[in-house]
């Protein structure tokens, strides 16, 4: 099974690419979870540009979600709500909205923030655009505040409760993946 | 036997539902309107009294394609999980024109009792010769308690989406032969 894993941040210590990085730290055996690099390579959504078979970057960004049996988020927040290259990305993948990619999609979000709140605004409007693409969103809920005290000095998650959030964020959304997969 | 009685006859035997002159629709307050859609691929039957219906829920039909897409998501039917919707009573009762059934009613594999009203027409010869009978058939359910909770909040704060949702099947049920 593959778990495409997506930072809504494009910095490159970005907490929220370390908390993936753990992830995959964490997968079962028999999961491979795999981070998306290529955020940074979407073009600005634009219609008149939304043919087939549409920008080389956009094209590849779809079929790698719909080569993947599950989607895993994490995502900063930006304004209280979800970044705008994430979001950007996103609106490329909803076209056309019937049959695009995310469609029945398991996905997971998870949130980390440097306050208090861990992002939980951006997470909450990540899941309500996700719906509204059609994916099938997991109820696994985890926003991490005051990220960057997480980890250790080698860019290491250093926190045995986040560990432990992240693999039951992750076997929650594999369960429905799985789910998906038996019932096809 | 009088003309009263016969009108007030519930229909024995097998008939089944053209679905070429029968409808299977929605409606739900949506803003300050009314939102409504139909299913195009049904079926239905009455057997002695006992109406069962089922339909595909990927033939909903709306006036709006991203709309339909919406409807068929997991926040409404989630019809790749559940792509049939379905309807059973048993006792049919007549009382002069009118006629009511209790029965269940399965959406998005969640079964809840519901009383359907309504309208009958009929029996009657059409100008093939088959006997056909006329119900016109309502009941109004809430979505949320079938796992349909989506909404978006008007600029007043007020749900967009109403949760009391009319379901009607206008049916064209015709005798079948023993």
């Amino acid at each position: 099974m593959r778990v495409l894993a997506i930072s809504g941040s494009l910095r490159a210590d970005s907490n929220n690419s370390a908390l993936l990085r753990a992830l995959r730290e964490e997968a079962p055996e028999g999961v491979e979870v795999e981070i998306w690099h290529g955020l940074k390579t979407i073009p600005p959504y634009d219609q008149d540009e939304d043919v087939v078979p549409g920008p080389e970057a956009v094209q590849a960004f779809r079929e790698l979600v719909r080569d993947s049996d599950a989607v895993f988020f994490a995502t900063p927040e930006y304004n209280s709500s979800v970044p705008g290259a994430l979001k950007n990305a996103l609106d490329w993948g909803s076209r056309p909205l019937a049959t695009n990619v995310f469609r029945n999609k398991p996905v997971a979000v998870v949130s980390s923030s440097a306050g208090a709140f861990g992002g939980v605004w951006a997470a909450a409007e990540l899941r309500k655009v996700l719906a509204a693409m059609g994916a099938r969103v997991t109820e696994a809920e985890l926003s991490v505040g005051h990220v960057h005290e997480k980890f250790a000095d080698d860019g290491s998650l250093a926190d045995d409760d986040l560990r432990t959030g992240l693999r039951d964020a992750l076997e929650t959304l594999v369960t429905g993946a799985l789910e998906r997969i038996a019932a096809a | 036997m009088s003309i009263t009685e016969q009108t007030q006859a519930i229909p024995t035997g097998t008939w089944q539902a053209d679905t070429v002159h029968s409808r299977v629709a929605f409606e739900v307050p949506y803003a300050v309107a009314t939102f409504t859609g139909e299913v195009t691929d049904f079926e239905a039957s009455l057997v002695d009294g006992t109406l069962s219906g089922s339909a595909k829920i990927e033939s909903i039909k709306v006036k709006e394609e991203n709309l339909e897409a919406h409807l068929l998501s997991p926040e409404f039917f989630d019809a790749e999980k559940h792509p049939v919707v379905s309807f059973s009573g048993s006792d049919l009762q007549r009382d002069g024109d009118n006629v009511e059934l209790d029965g269940e009613i399965t959406i998005k594999g969640i079964s809840r009792p519901a009383k359907l009203t309504g309208t009958i027409t009929g029996p009657a010869v059409d100008h093939f010769g088959a006997t056909r009978v006329g119900l016109h058939l309502q009941t109004t359910i809430d979505r949320t308690a079938y796992d349909m909770k989506w909404n978006m909040p008007l600029p007043n704060g007020e749900p967009a989406l109403g949760n009391e949702v009319t379901l009607k099947a206008e049916l064209t049920l015709v005798a079948q032969e023993a």
